[in-house]
């Protein structure tokens, strides 16, 4: 047990490794940081200088280690944009971005769930069918479209919801929340419609598939022949047997929906770490990028570890294997 | 079913290696498959090939027919920019789903714009494929070390979101580009960014299962008459890993266009000279709230009946060729 916990903390570790030399590897492509950093006055001793001190003239393994020890404390360096603390804007940024993708999940699983048993249920009815090739739909289309799509319908045409921003937010210590404001209620609820969706279309198929499945077993049969009512059967045996693959890809996700958010936020201009990150992109921040490369991979591979784990200790099957 | 690999090469009628409707030609053997059968008994499947045909059709036979060449900023007039839609009452000819502030024919930049994301997509999912088939081919059949390094890149990989991936590759390749080269070379980068986020899931399919064909007595019978490693791989078992592959293709053809579509309208895509069908949204995005509707409307509309269609007969295949559901 503490051998397949220590591996699996080992492979997240070496992973970790090579996505921050990815990270450190994108400066490299990027070009001389100094000529980045430099303005027009400076003289050719006062780049060597800086070069010097910024450690460029070291070797390349040197310089790597630098990096992954500053960003295993914390420290990413400065912003070239506007010479701020990286760690600092994203920190800023950082509560935005995860009420949106908690929103989201929550929504995904309550609109999730009850319509994908709904679709299980009432296999080859026409409400069934037809929420099975909404499902296609909700799969298909790319979440800025489905952003673009509910600003034109409820912010342009409706005027109901806003489009952009966070509205009003209470700062808490550190964390400044918008669910303790009427606008900000008001401003997450388009946005994480459009982040939710496609997760919706996946847990719905996921828990349909799962009811299908589970309905045919002989405890479901058995329980039907003991005259247990249907929608105890639904409810009570079925859809608990098929929460557990739900709540793991719902685990799984909550990284891949941190990174989709970015393009959530640049839709409906919501100052979250993505907004930060593409503009980052479009004004070659690579200290800003890399950062966010390193933590948004952090989440996922700390995310996949844990359940990994957590499966682990619940089932002793899957620690022999490998 | 007969592997057509077992048949002999000679003394075949004509008509099996031309199609042709004879008792025994490709159509007619085509038309008696299971495959067929459940094409012909699936709506859903059948219009979504048909609206894809019909999309690829005309967005490559766009420039015959369509008013202006939309990348020729020659042919672009700004006294005809806004016009709406040609069924609204301010509507001209020949614009028929109106022009945007350039005075850029809508119908002309989406049909252009579509063989934009469809070439780009196909491409992508060509080269993904290449990649991921050789690289999961090499680490099945060899196993080892060749396996543990290909393996442990692809889990790199897999540890970053697909599309922070793409959006990385993409935002770096263009910076090594040299400047007068970022506008042509775009659609490269993107093909090289969607690849690099795609192949990997080619490579474990088709590892595992080339894993799994190593041990089946044929592969045994073929190394023993000494037939060289390369074509074992190639003609031996390669055949026998496509079926999954050829689903995951299909769905990633759908997920390409997605991405292109994605990067270009966050901006790191197709420049606005050659617009795509995202360009196109993240342009018209910007008119969002001054009543100009069809400069976003329609790429939407577009974009979306692409992924559909192609999702939609991606789907089918998926079931069809599933053993397990027949």
């Amino acid at each position: 047990m503490l051998v397949f916990i220590l591996r699996r903390l080992f492979n997240a570790a070496f992973v970790m490794l090579a996505v921050a030399f990815l990270a450190f590897a994108i400066f490299r492509v990027a070009g001389d940081p100094v000529e980045m950093m430099a303005n027009e006055q400076m003289t050719q001793a006062d780049r060597d200088a800086l070069r010097e001190r910024m450690g460029l003239n070291d070797p390349m393994l040197v310089q790597y280690g630098r990096f992954v020890a500053n960003a295993a404390s914390g420290d990413f360096g400065m912003s070239w944009r506007n010479g701020q603390e990286v760690l600092g804007l994203i920190g800023e940024r950082f509560p935005a971005t995860m009420e949106l993708v908690l929103v989201a999940t929550f929504l995904s699983l309550a609109i999730g769930l009850p319509l994908g048993v709904l679709t299980a249920i009432g296999r080859g009815r026409w409400y069934a069918e037809a929420l099975q090739l909404v499902s296609i739909i909700g799969v298909s289309l790319p979440s800025f479209v489905v952003g673009i799509l509910l600003i034109l319908v409820f912010s342009v045409t409706l005027g109901i919801a806003p489009a952009f921003g966070r509205g009003e937010v209470v700062d808490w210590g550190w964390w400044s929340t918008g669910f303790l404001t009427h606008s900000g209620r008001a401003a997450l609820l388009l946005p994480s419609i459009a982040l939710a969706l496609y997760q919706i279309t996946l847990v719905m198929r996921l828990v349909r598939a799962e009811m299908l499945e589970v309905m045919r077993s002989d405890f479901v049969k058995f329980a039907r022949a003991r005259g247990v009512p249907r929608h105890r059967i639904w409810f009570l045996h079925a859809l608990r047997n098929c929460l557990m693959p739900v709540i793991t890809m719902t685990a799984m996700n909550v990284g891949s929906l941190i990174a989709f958010a970015l393009i959530t936020e640049t839709v409906f201009q919501w100052p979250g770490m993505g907004l930060l990150f593409i503009q980052a992109v479009t004004f070659l921040d690579f200290p800003v990028m890399s950062a966010y490369l390193v933590i948004i991979s952090f989440i996922f591979v700390a995310l996949n570890t844990a359940v990994d784990i957590a499966y682990a200790v619940i089932d002793p099957r899957l620690r022999e294997t490998k | 079913m007969t592997d057509p690999a077992t048949q002999p090469q000679v003394n075949l009628p004509a008509d099996a290696i031309l199609p042709s409707d004879g008792p025994d030609g490709r159509i007619a053997r085509w038309r008696k498959s299971d495959l067929w059968y459940s094409f012909t008994r699936n709506p859903s499947a059948i219009l979504g090939t048909l609206v894809l045909l019909l999309l690829v059709l005309a967005a490559f036979a766009a420039p015959l027919y369509v008013p202006q060449n939309p990348y020729d900023p020659g042919q672009l007039d700004l006294l005809n920019a806004e016009i709406p839609p040609i069924w609204h009452s301010d509507g001209m000819w020949p614009f028929l789903l109106g022009t945007d502030t350039q005075g850029r024919d809508m119908l002309s930049a989406i049909l252009y714009g579509s063989r934009i994301s469809i070439v780009i997509g196909f491409a992508s999912v060509a080269l993904s494929l290449a990649i991921g088939l050789m690289f999961g081919l090499f680490a099945g059949y060899f196993g080892g070390f060749t396996d543990t390094v290909l393996m442990r890149l692809g889990d790199i990989l897999l540890s970053i979101p697909t599309i922070l991936v793409a959006i990385l590759v993409s935002a770096v390749a263009r910076q090594a580009l040299p400047a007068n080269l970022r506008e042509i070379g775009a659609a490269g980068v993107l093909v090289l960014a969607i690849t690099l986020a795609a192949w990997v899931q080619y490579a474990r399919t088709v590892r595992a299962q080339t894993a799994v064909e190593r041990k089946r007595e044929y592969i045994a019978t073929a190394r023993l008459l000494k037939v060289p490693a390369r074509r074992v791989m190639f003609h031996h078992i390669l055949p026998n890993t496509l079926t999954p592959v050829f689903v995951a293709a299909t769905l990633n053809f759908g997920m390409a266009i997605l991405t292109e579509a994605t990067l270009s309208f966050l901006g790191i895509g197709m420049p606005p000279s050659q617009p795509s069908l995202g360009t196109l949204i993240r342009l018209g995005n910007d008119f969002l709230f001054s009543g100009i509707w069809w400069v976003v409307v329609f790429p939407v509309i577009q974009l979306s009946l692409l992924v559909v269609s192609v999702n939609l007969v991606g789907d089918w295949l998926r079931d069809a060729l599933n053993p397990k559901l027949r």
